[in-house]
């Protein structure tokens, strides 16, 4: 701002034309548009966190739509079970426990990465995996009981839209296990390395997100269910 | 004016590249923080288990309303404190497309919810005494 006022008072007071000229000159390249046509480096993986997080914005939408229709079907019961004669709080309450400890033990996976300590990482990995384990077991026995007893996703659009929303988190929290088991195995052979950090940390993010999920899942599905 | 703007944006986007350039961009973690985070989301999620299993709330339409505002919080509780979500990571991009997406969710939920229902409502099979 003051370079062009005194670009501007200097044009005017100068006589000399060749003067003014430069002055002309020195006031439209400071008007010049700029742009960086060369693309600089990036270390590797500099957007990996970004790009992830936008991954899951995009799951974050594919369970949207799975709640909406779960929202619209989940009172259809064609005369079948509902929510009341499914639905076992003490169970979901127990399998929510399980997911809520995996979140914190995961979290202590992050610590000790910080601290650069392998074999603290991979236990407590470990003891998330476990509890991932437990919650996806639990998930299971839930879903055979109900089957069992005649509740198959082909009874009724209730229970399509549950078997959908329910079992999908389920297949996400499967994958995120095998994810975790590999990463153990990849620490352990190469190490804290940058690039296992990246991965780790990706991972924390779908690990929390999936407990973000499920939040939805046991107020909406359960909680909500046995109000109706 | 020109270049003015020019030196403020050139500065911001070195700024910006400094940041995301660094050694490692992971957000630095602390056991406070997970243990804070853990904490409030015993609480948020003990609360609307005890609010539906004891039914100390008459209304149902009250326990629902109750139930739905703790998950909102608790969900927040995790987008800070697990998610490490704040408006400065990656530049202000992650809370962007969490806004985004937020957008995107309740008109999914809710035009789908209200559309859905306004829809059974009409197609509700009629009383013929009523008729004319």
């Amino acid at each position: 701002m003051t370079s062009l006022a005194e670009a501007n008072d200097a044009l005017a007071a100068t006589p000399d034309a060749g003067a003014r000229n430069a002055v002309a000159a020195l006031q439209s390249a400071a008007q010049a548009p700029f742009y960086v046509l060369d693309e600089h480096p990036h270390p590797a993986g500099y957007s990996t966190m970004l790009g992830f997080w936008i991954y899951i914005m995009s799951d974050c939408l594919l369970f949207s739509v799975l709640f909406a229709a779960y929202g619209v079907l989940g009172g259809n019961y064609a005369a079948g079970p509902a929510p009341k004669d499914l639905f076992d709080l003490n169970l979901v309450a127990l399998n929510t426990t399980m997911l809520l400890l995996s979140s914190i033990t995961y979290g202590f996976a992050m610590l000790a990465m910080q601290s650069n300590n392998v074999s603290r990482t991979q236990m407590w990995l470990a003891v998330t995996a476990f509890f991932g384990l437990c919650f996806i077991g639990i998930e299971l026995h839930e879903f055979t009981d109900m089957i069992r007893e005649g509740a198959t996703p082909q009874r009724s659009a209730f229970l399509s839209s549950f078997f959908t929303l329910v079992g999908t988190h389920g297949l996400h929290v499967t994958t995120g296990l095998v994810w975790m088991v590999t990463l153990m195995v990849q620490v352990g052979q190469r190490g804290l390395i940058e690039a296992n950090r990246r991965r780790l940390f990706c991972l924390s993010m779908f690990w929390h997100f999936l407990d973000v999920v499920w939040i939805g899942v046991f107020t909406f599905v359960y909680l909500m269910g046995m109000l109706r | 004016m020109n270049s003015d703007a020019h030196a403020s944006h050139s500065s911001a986007h070195a700024a910006m590249h400094a940041d995301a350039h660094g050694e490692s961009h992971a957000p630095h973690v602390t056991l406070d923080g997970y243990l804070i985070g853990f904490g409030l989301s015993v609480i948020l999620t003990a609360v609307p288990f005890y609010l539906v299993m004891s039914g100390v709330l008459e209304s149902k339409t009250a326990t629902a309303l109750a139930i739905t505002i703790l998950a909102v919080a608790q969900i927040v509780v995790h987008m800070v404190y697990f998610l490490h979500l704040d408006a400065k990571s990656e530049a202000g991009w992650n809370l962007m497309a969490l806004i985004f997406t937020a957008v995107i969710l309740i008109i999914a939920l809710t035009g789908s919810l209200w559309i859905m229902y306004h829809l059974k409502v009409n197609m509700m099979p009629m009383d013929m005494s009523h008729l004319p």
